[in-house]
């Protein structure tokens, strides 16, 4: 093994310790919120981080099938997001616990929500 | 040549994951989710466009190549767009920037948000946001 060959096989497990790192530290935004699109734009990122850690991995074990692994979940994860930003769009702030002034707001765009729930 | 390409890689691949990490942590020490947005979107689609464009040099290949740079472009043009999305419909339905964000350009337009939290005429306005 030449000394590039040990420098890359070092910086592949450097990478994947960084990014494991970036991936707690985002689950630590998803899991203390504090609203609906502070968790969706974390779970966005998420998918990103998983993304750098798919062609990680397909670096270190040479399989290119990886790639298309990592194009496909950044389709799913960009739909899901955009799901996402409809759903609150449409649901408005109903039921948000951590948000500012969410009870100083009489009526909203979310009273039909509430409307519509006993 | 073949130790200039392992060491290009292997800064890539370095330096995708930094990328992670900046916007990782841009996502846990920012104080709003506009801001964490803006840390999110540009840094994490570097970092995951970096990585991508390590198995492209590493393999060498036309098809792979192809791939990567077709995933590359894709995460470039998707991530404005669901940055986007995400911050309009948060901005419209009323969470508002923090005490630290000066200059808001959207106070004076008549987005839902305008109207909602002034409490009139909002009664209408959940169809014509969920309209467009």
């Amino acid at each position: 093994m030449s000394w590039s060959e040990s420098f890359l096989a070092w910086s592949i497990h450097a990478a994947l310790l960084v990014i494991s790192a970036a991936l707690v530290l985002v689950v630590v935004r998803i899991i203390r919120g504090p609203t609906l699109p502070d968790r969706i734009l974390a779970l966005d990122m998420l998918i990103a981080a998983v993304i750098g850690f798919i062609a990680t991995m397909g670096v270190k074990a040479g399989y290119t099938l990886y790639v298309d692994i990592a194009i496909a979940l950044g389709l799913v994860g960009f739909l899901s997001t955009v799901a996402f930003a409809r759903f609150v769009l449409v649901r408005g702030r109903a039921g948000e616990e951590g948000g500012e002034g969410a009870g100083g707001r009489p009526d909203g765009p979310n009273h039909r929500i509430e409307g519509g729930t006993p | 040549m073949t130790d200039v390409l392992n060491v290009l890689v292997g800064l890539l691949l370095l330096g995708g994951a930094l990328f992670t990490l900046v916007a990782a942590i841009g996502i846990l020490r920012l104080d709003d989710v506009y801001m964490r947005m803006h840390a999110a979107s540009k840094a994490g689609t570097l970092g995951s466009g970096l990585a991508l464009i390590a198995v492209a040099v590493h393999s060498l290949e036309l098809d792979v190549v192809t791939r990567a740079i077709a995933g590359v472009v894709f995460f470039m043009l998707t991530a404005p767009i669901s940055a986007h999305l995400l911050a309009r419909a948060a901005y419209c339905v009323g969470y508002r920037p923090c005490a630290a964000t000066h200059v808001d350009a959207l106070a004076g337009e008549s987005t839902p948000a305008s109207t909602a939290t002034s409490g009139t005429a909002a009664g209408d306005q959940p169809a014509g946001g969920a309209a467009h």
